[in-house]
This record gives C-alpha cells, structure tokens and sequence, in this order.
C-alpha cells in the first residue's frame, strides 16, 4: 500500500463524512413534507406527478397497503421494462437496429426483474443488445424508482421507531415521489453534467467508424451514457451502459469522475443515517450507526487494497514487477485499469458492494482470492455497510434489533431500541429476512455446482450448470457463489467469468433477486407496522444505550457474526482455499 | 385495494416521460452545447478523418509505436463495441500461460530490457480500451522505438515525460501515458523510416 494510496481512502471517507450532515437533515425535511429550498422550483412537478397518478398526498397507509403500493410500483415496472426490451425493434432511437433477437423471453424477465430491484445484474453486453430507448426509457427510470422505492421503505421503518401509538407509515406514492423529485433528480442533472465534463459520453448518434493509426477499422459504441451514469451511481444501481461498466473509459474517464462516481454511491447512504437520527429526535442514533458503517467500510478496504497490492505470486515468477514505484502501480494489474491503478480498484471494488451498486471499474473475476473475498463478504452482510439507497438503512436497522436482542438475551431484559420494546413480532421477521437471504445464496449456489443438463438442451445449452464457467477449480465454485450473493444481496457485480445467459441462470438469479428484495422488504414492513402501534418507553437506568461505542461494537460483531456463521463455509470452499492453492503454485 | 394500485401503473407510465425521455434529452441538448466535443466520445481527427478517440485505446502491432496493454475486447482486442476483460482468476491457468507469453514477446522486442516488467504492459485491461500505460511501462519500451526511429533515445524519453498525465488535483489516481497521444505525436517528430509490416 503506498501513502498517496491510503491518502485517496482517506479523502474520499472525508468528503462523504462531511457531506452526511446537510443531505441528512436535507431528506429529513423532504420525507416530513416540509419546505426547502427546492420547494419554489421543483413543488409544482411533485403536485403533477400526484394528479397524474391519482393520489392523495395527505392520506396516509398502514403497512399492508404501503406493502401492496410497493409491489404494484414494482410489477408494473417489470411489465413496462420487459415490454420495451422485446419491442425495441420497433421503437425509435435504435441507430444499431438491435430488436427481440437480442434479448430472448428468459432473458428479457432477467433483465426487467434486475433493474425493477436495484441489482442491475447483466447477462448482457450494453453496446450490442440494447437500443438507445431502452437504455434511457426502460433501464434508466428503473434506476430512479428502484432507488427511491428503497428510500420509501427505509423511511416507513423509520416511522415505525418515530412514532408511537399510530397506525400508518407514511404513504409509499408520496414518499417516493419526494425521494425522485428532491433528492435524485436534482443531483442526477448536477452529476451527469459533470461527468460529461470528463468525458462520459452524451449523444443519439450512430456508432462512430474510425480508422485507427495503423490502419485498422474501430467502431466507437455512444449513446446518452452521461444522464443513465449519474443515476446508476447515486441509486447504487450499477448497470453499466456498456459492457465493461465504470470500467470503461466512456463511463469513467478520469480518476476525477471515478472519486466522484464513488461519492456518489455513498452520499445517500450515508446521509440517511443522520435523516434516520433527526427523524426519531436523537441525532447521536444516526452517527453511532455511521460509526459502526465506517469501521467495517475501513476494514474491508484496507483487506482487499493490501492483497491487491501484494499481486499475484504466479505473475511474479514470470519477472513482472509487483512492488508500487513512482512510475507504475505494481500488484495485481490483471483486469483493472491503469488511470485507477490498485488504490482506486480495490476502493471501487469495496464501496460498489458495501452499498448494493454492482458497477465496478475493474473486473473483480481476476482479484487474488481474498481480494475477491472482500467484495463476496460484503455482499453476504447483506449490504449494511452503508448498503444501497433505503437498503443499507433498513438492512442495519434489522442488524440493530438483532443486535439489542442480543444484549438483551445476556442481561435478561426484554430489549429496547429507541424506547420501543423488542419482541417476537420483531425478532421472527428480522430472522425472516436473515434466512431467506441466506437460503437463496447458498441453495442455488449448491444446486448450481451439481445439476447436470443435457447439452444443447434448452435449459442450460453448454450442458451442466459449472459448464458454464471460464475457471476451473475453486475459482469456478466461487464465480457461482459470487453470482448467486450478488443477485440475492441485490448488488448486480459479479466474477463475470461466468456465462449466465441461459435459462437456468436467468431464471434462477432472477428468483434470487426477488427473494432478495421482497423476502426481505416485506418482513421489514411488518416489523415496522407493528412498531409504529408501540409506545415509546422512557429511558431508564437499566436501558442498554444505543449510541456509544459499546453498541457500535455490539452493532459490528453482530453483522460479522452473522455473516460469518451463515457463509464461512462455503467461502472455505471458494476463495479461501484457493488463496492457499495460489500461494502453493497450483493452477487449473 | 385497486385504490393502492393503479396508481403504480400511472406514476410508471409518467416518469417514464419525465425520467426516461425529458431528462437525458435535456441532458443531451446541454451537454451538446456546452460539452461538444465530450459528448460526442473526444473524438480525433485527421485529415477530416476520425481516427479514434482520445479516450480509447487502440491496438498498436508495428515495433515503431509504443504498444498498448492486452486486450480481451472483440477477437482481436481493442474492439469498441466489445468491451470487457479476460476475467481469467489467479489460480486460471489460461492466465499464467498467457502473461507468461507476452512476457517471452516482451522479451524478444525489447533485448535491452533488464529488470521486472511493469505488470500492466503484459496483463489485460478491465475494459479492455484502456487508453493508458504506465510511465515506467513506456520507457520499457522507448530503446525499441527510438532505434526503429533513428531518434536519440533520451529526446523519446523527454516525449514520454512530456504525454505523462500526473495524477488529477495533484493525489486522484495514477500517473500514465496516452498510448495514442503518445505514438501520434511520435509520427510528427519522427516519421518512420521505411515501412515494416506487422509482427
């Protein structure tokens, strides 16, 4: 690791750090429906969009009805998006005349189902299967109201803690259109202004011919990439316009656009922590869960940055040259990019799966072993380390309960969490949550590594499911683990070694990704239905404090053990022992 | 119930007007204004001819041009429209064989060569265009290019100094050179001597 290296962590931690607070307060005052100063110019769109989609914005819903809002916001987004992949054909902005033989049935629900749950995993390459239409008027609004839908549902939940006595959180239409209108609208325009300033791309036009220096023709794929770019990062979506996602230099040029990109990934995860400490009056509840956040943030970076820069012992056999020096970068060069080096990779690699984004600016399949555990082990938290846009709040709160429910078990009180007690109701669908995850991760991962399929069949053509793979031995197993933790944990990265575009996958990593997000959101919502009708209890000399250090560490240890207990072994099995096998000198 | 949802089938079809068409167009008719050449891929011309773009690599065979880093986009690499890496593990053998190999060939157009290799010249991209080689991976291979070129090996060093990007605001990123910058300006200064044909 070089000094310039740990300095770039530290700076990016900083800017996040210093704009948690405004933001914070910022989206507090949206989701109370209290004026800001986005008011006079934007207010008029947001009474539109309810006029338009026949709400009443004062009409609040209990958590069934919010629950029903959500699944109808989101089916019929799937329909619109698998509509307009399978009629692109016949739909404008299309210079490369792609159309249904681009994306099959199976395919088509893969994509629609990825995009309607914020994971954006892509089966496909963007620049030779999807038109300019579908990329902005499918792809991209699935970006904002994936995004938005999870805010909604991390802000309900936090009414379940806010307020006591009641019936309702909040209305699902009216949070989220607050959510688009003020928060991800606006720093959308801001964002994808700025990253053409660097070079993102923005055009209608046709793919441009070049002939290159030597004389050889180059096609140059374009496309509005700048508008989807902004929102794919700040919604923690993901899915890249092209194939090589933020690695590409049309989506990320500069080691400018790249600091920014990761900002934008964070910001709003961030700040939600201080809208959930504002929101339920103790500021303090906010920072502890920031705190708790930023710890296993630096320990992951640090872990996958050190083995990175360490490199791969079998390339310096071979005389390439692994140590950082002022003219090189060193370590393991093997699918990263050299404007961003190991430093910003391996940091890309660690806050792209810390929240739920999945873009990736370096191909995480030729990380060294623990490397690519860090992303894998990130995912498998359930990605509460900041986590995605509402996920990562409501992820961490669910973590939360546990966590008192802990402590609570070892004193013999019945826990606490912002004075509302903490029982079964709660705890059952906290574990609800936990175990369909986990359920989902590690069974389609099992049954992947062993089903036989005819080849040249429908189901799976190059015949059993670990056909496949691009690597062999423990490095196969873990590109199927990582693909099914990554569509269950709704994060859209993957050891893209691995061909998923066949029925079998599709359709088992999209069941992932709906196990994930709603087996997952729905329990929280009745958790949160249920804890709004409490009263809040006062304080008292034996309640278990939730914002000091003793918590955080509480906080830590829970997400840790529970990932740990639940993924260990089948991590012994990937990475772990193939970091073992690297260093003995075995390849496959 | 109806109550709860139809309104998901209205709001859809609504930001899909505003989100999806009104947004990136607005976007676009910014960018286009004020952005030009940005927006439109940084594209560089000669000659009225568009002969790449400043932000993609390009493959460079002939032992005159400073060459670029392996590439695993389309089947002969550096193919726009075909982004994407190797994705070969650490323990692939494919991997192994195939660094093993660009360091034998790396070898063989650079004899004066000593000491390790800059990992980047003989590993693949991510996105398969990087545009970019690290500093110490050009002046690896500026002996082959200045003898090629009949220039003295210390004015090709001075270009190399020269196409070195240092890292943004001072900390952002790494230092690296424009392969494509770097090997048109070499055609400006030192015109080839005879033509050779590809390895």
């Amino acid at each position: 690791m070089t000094t310039v290296g740990i300095l770039q962590i530290a700076i990016f931690l900083g800017l996040i750090l210093l704009c948690t607070k405004p933001l914070g307060s910022f989206m507090a005052r949206v989701f109370d429906g209290e004026r800001t100063f986005l008011h006079p110019v934007l207010r008029w769109l947001e009474t539109l969009t309810y006029k338009v989609a026949g709400v009443k914005e004062d009409v609040e819903q209990k958590w069934t009805h919010y629950a029903a809002s959500l699944l109808s916001f989101s089916i019929f987004g799937f329909v619109i998006l698998y509509a307009l992949q399978r009629l692109q054909g016949v739909l404008p902005l299309n210079p490369q005349g792609f159309g249904a033989a681009q994306v099959s049935p199976d395919q088509a629900f893969n994509v629609a189902t990825s995009f309607v749950t914020n994971t954006n995993w892509q089966w496909y390459a963007g620049e030779a299967t999807m038109s300019y239409f579908v990329q902005m008027a499918g792809l991209a609004v699935q970006n904002f109201a994936s995004a938005a839908a999870g805010m909604a549902v991390a802000i309900a939940l936090v009414r379940g803690f806010a307020r006591q006595e009641k019936k309702t959180i909040g209305n699902f239409w009216v949070d989220t259109t607050r959510a688009t209108i003020y928060v991800l609208l606006p720093i959308s325009i801001l964002g994808a202004l700025f990253f053409v300033s660097q070079g993102v791309v923005q055009n209608l036009v046709p793919y441009t011919e070049a002939t290159t220096v030597e004389g050889a023709k180059q096609v140059i794929a374009q496309g509005p990439v700048a508008s989807q770019e902004a929102i794919k990062q700040l919604g923690t979506n993901g899915g890249g316009f092209f194939n090589a996602n933020s690695a590409h230099p049309f989506e990320n040029p500069t080691p400018l656009s790249n600091l920014f990109a990761m900002l934008l990934i964070f910001l709003i995860p961030a700040a939600l922590t201080h809208t959930f400490g504002k929101m339920v009056g103790d500021t303090r509840q906010g920072w502890a869960i920031f705190a708790a956040m930023a710890v296993m943030f630096l320990i992951g970076v640090f872990v996958c940055y050190g083995f990175e820069q360490s490199g791969n012992p079998n390339l310096a056999k071979l005389g390439l040259q692994t140590n950082a020096t002022a003219g090189q970068s060193g370590g393991n060069m093997e699918g990263k990019e050299v404007r961003f080096g190991i430093a910003n990779s391996a940091l890309f690699a660690t806050v792209t799966t810390d929240a739920s984004c999945g873009a990736v600016n370096s191909m995480h399949d030729s990380y060294t072993p623990i490397g690519g555990l860090v992303p894998i082990f990130n995912m498998m938290t359930g990605e509460v380390i900041f986590g995605g846009v509402g996920a990562g709040l409501y992820g961490i709160l669910l973590y939360c309960i546990l966590a008192v429910f802990i402590a609570g078990l070892m004193v013999g009180r019945t826990p606490e969490y912002l004075g509302k007690k903490i029982e079964q109701k709660e705890v059952k669908m906290a574990m609800l949550a936990v175990i369909a995850t986990a359920f989902s991760i590690l069974f389609f991962t099992a049954l992947s590594s062993v089903i036989p399929f005819p080849e040249k069949g429908y189901w799976n053509p190059p015949g059993a499911a670990i056909n496949n793979l691009n690597n062999s031995g423990a490095h196969g197993f873990s590109e199927i683990l990582y693909a099914y933790t990554s569509g269950t944990a709704n994060n859209g990265s993957a050891f893209a070694g691995i061909t998923v575009n066949t029925p079998w996958y599709d359709l088992t990593i999209g069941l992932a990704m709906w196990i994930g997000r709603f087996l997952f959101l729905i329990p929280l919502l009745a958790a949160a239905g249920n804890l709004v009708a409490k009263k809040r209890v006062a304080a008292t000399a034996g309640t278990f404090p939730t914002h000091g250090p003793l918590f955080v560490g509480l906080l830590v240890g829970t997400v840790f053990i529970v990932g740990a207990l639940t993924f260990i072994p089948a991590l012994s099995l990937g990475p772990i022992v193939e970091h073992y096998l690297m260093h003995a000198g075995n390849t496959f | 119930m109806w109550q709860q949802l139809l309104p998901g089938l209205r709001i859809k079809l609504f930001m899909t007007l505003v989100l999806g068409i009104l947004y990136p167009l607005a976007i676009t008719g910014i960018s286009q204004v004020f952005f030009p050449h940005q927006a439109n891929g940084s594209l560089i011309t000669e000659n009225g001819k568009v002969i790449g773009s400043q932000l993609i690599g390009q493959s460079f065979a002939l032992p005159e041009y400073f060459h670029s880093r392996p590439s695993n986009a389309g089947a002969n690499g550096y193919d726009a429209t075909a982004s994407g890496g190797f994705n070969q593990g650490p323990t692939s053998k494919k991997l192994v064989d195939r660094v093993a190999a660009a360091v034998e060939r790396f070898h063989a157009e650079n004899p004066g060569h000593s000491g390790p290799i800059p990992a980047d010249l003989v590993t693949g991209s991510a996105s398969g265009l990087d545009p970019h080689i690290s500093p110490d991976a050009a002046r690896a291979q500026a002996g082959r290019v200045a003898k090629l070129r009949g220039a003295p090996l210390a004015r090709v060093n001075e270009l190399i100094a020269q196409f070195t990007e240092t890292p943004d605001l001072g900390v952002l990123g790494e230092p690296r050179v424009n392969v494509l910058l770097l090997d048109l300006e070499l055609n400006r200064r030192f015109p080839m001597q005879s033509s050779s044909s590809p390895k």
